[in-house]
Formats: structure tokens, sequence, C-alpha cells
């Protein structure tokens, strides 16, 4: 990354144009040539640095929902039973983390029904018990970072 | 539900992601039978009622450089955090903020909140600030820092209808 790249990053988590060309839009206010612009976060997408280009949802709005899930994994088990939660598309981030219930994921469905389905899903297949934590109060989602 | 079936069908063709190419939103109009206009008036509408909360690029932390993440869990009093977390989701450290159920006896914390930072010792650092400074110092509270991250992709909705 250089300080073009940083500079993207920062202007863009948010408040892309809704215009008919809104590369060309963004890319003018960064200085950039919307070609340049459109390469640039290709780029970034293939590095990896950036996990998509789109839109973040409140999914609650629109029937979605999601819920946070904590697993108690043996330790000699943890490869195989990560396989098996992240072969769901449902499944849309997991994460090891250094406490007894070590498996923390998100699963995102656009029914509440099939939330719940992925959830006992994953419990048949593993074998193994699962918290399910939905939110029940929202106080913020910030989640933009410095560059 | 807040929205109707056509803007339905649109944040399904968008969520993995816009096109990038000139005009992005006339290529995602193809997919969904709209006119360039039309798919842009949509995206506007739910974009001021919240419906989208962001549109733009989508980071990974982790390659940002924000090495370290915790999820940071408090047991608060039922009564009392509400107040807490309105005071912890307007602090600068705090990325997320929300009240989940307890899973006693297992899961004693009600209060979720994820902190970054460059490595462990900042991101510490900053928990131990911040919860002196907020004054919730007296709270039982776990730092669970993340090992190793599996998975990180958008959420993807609707899928039978996505164009993937």
């Amino acid at each position: 990354m250089d300080d073009t790249d940083r500079a993207i990053v920062n202007a863009l988590q948010g408040g892309f144009p809704l215009s008919e060309t809104p590369f060309a839009d963004a890319a003018k206010a960064l200085g950039l040539t919307p070609e340049q612009l459109i390469t640039r976060i290709r780029v970034m997408k293939e590095q990896g640095v950036l996990s998509r280009f789109g839109p973040m949802y409140n999914a609650d709005r629109f029937g979605g929902h999601n819920t946070l899930v904590a697993m108690s994994v043996p330790p000699d088990r943890f490869d195989e039973v990560a396989e098996i939660v992240n072969s769901f598309p449902e499944v849309a981030h997991n994460y090891q983390r250094d406490h007894h219930l070590n498996m923390w994921f998100v699963i995102a469905a656009d029914s509440r029904e099939r939330v719940a389905r992925v959830l006992t899903e994953v419990q048949d297949r593993t074998g193994l018990p699962a918290h399910d934590m939905p939110k029940l109060t929202e106080f913020h989602i910030g989640l933009k970072f410095e560059a | 539900m807040d929205v109707n079936d056509r803007e339905l069908a649109l944040i399904s063709a968008l969520s993995g992601g816009l096109e990038l190419c000139a005009a992005p939103y006339a290529r995602l109009g193809l997919v969904v039978g709209m006119s360039e206009a039309e798919v842009i008036a949509t995206l506007s509408a739910l974009r001021e009622r919240g419906i989208i909360r962001r549109l733009g690029v989508i980071v990974r932390h982790h390659e940002l450089g924000y090495r370290a993440n915790a999820m940071v869990v408090w047991d608060v009093p039922d009564h009392q955090v509400g107040e807490v977390g309105r005071r912890l989701g307007q602090c600068p450290e705090v990325t997320l903020c929300y009240r989940r159920p307890r899973r006693l006896p297992d899961w004693p914390f009600n209060l979720f909140t994820m902190v970054h930072g460059k490595d462990r010792a900042e991101v510490e650092a900053a928990i131990a600030g911040m919860a002196v400074r907020e004054g919730v110092d007296h709270y039982p509270r776990h730092a669970l820092f993340s090992l190793k991250r599996f998975k990180q992709c958008g959420a993807r909705y609707s899928q039978r209808q996505a164009a993937e």
C-alpha cells in the first residue's frame, strides 16, 4: 500500500457516489483518473486488503438475521471443526479466540429460520454444543479503519 | 419488513459487491431489470433510510496493520447495561458495541465491545485506559484476543436470488 491506496481506503469507507459515473466522481476528489481508481481497488481486493467493494447492510431491516455463536472445541479437533463450520456459506466470520469458548463465528442469513437451521446443522455435524448470542441492543457500529 | 420486493432484489444482487467498471449501476440494473436511474434512486433511498449503512471499500483490518483485535466482554447488571453500552459505544477505541444474552453458567457476560490495534499491548492499554476513564473498571470483564482468523467475508443475503 502506498499513500494513494491509503487515501482511497480512508476516503471510501462509505459515501461512494450514487451517480452515473461513480468511479469518475470519486476519482476526481482523489486526484486520480477513474481507471487508476478502479485498478487500485481491484489490486487491493486481490491482495486481500479489501474484502469487497460494496454495501454494508443493516440486515435487520429487510428480514435478515444474524447471530454470534461460540463453541468450545477440543484443540485436537479444531481444524476439522473449523472446516465444517466454514463450509456453510452463511458463516461470515470465524475467529479462534483465547478462551475455553475458543471458536467464535457469525451466522448471517435472510431469515431467522435459516439461521436457526444452520446452527442446528453445525451442532449435528460437529457433535459439539454451540451457544448462540444474538444481539439484543446495538449501541454502535463504527468499524472504520484509518489506513 | 421495511423493504419492498424490488428493493430486496437490488439488495440481493448488490450483496456480493459492486462491479468495478465505469457505470456499475447500469450493470446492476441489467441483473435486476431496472434502469440505471431507478437503481440509483432506489439505492439512494435505501441509504437514506439506513438500510444500506455504508457503500464503498470494506477493509480487512488485519491486512491494514491492525494485527490485534479483542472482543472485550463485560458483565453489567441488567438495569445498568443500557447506560454503560451507550457510553462505551461512543468511545473512540470501540468499533462495535452490542448487548447480547448471557449463557449461564458458561458465559456471564452481556455487553460486547470490539477493540482493534496494531498489537496486543496497544489494545490492552486502550482497554485499561478506557475502563478507568469511563468509570466501568469495577465490572467484571474479559478480553478475548483473536488467535487466528479462519474466515472473513461479507454476509450474503437472499442467496437464492443473488447473482454470485
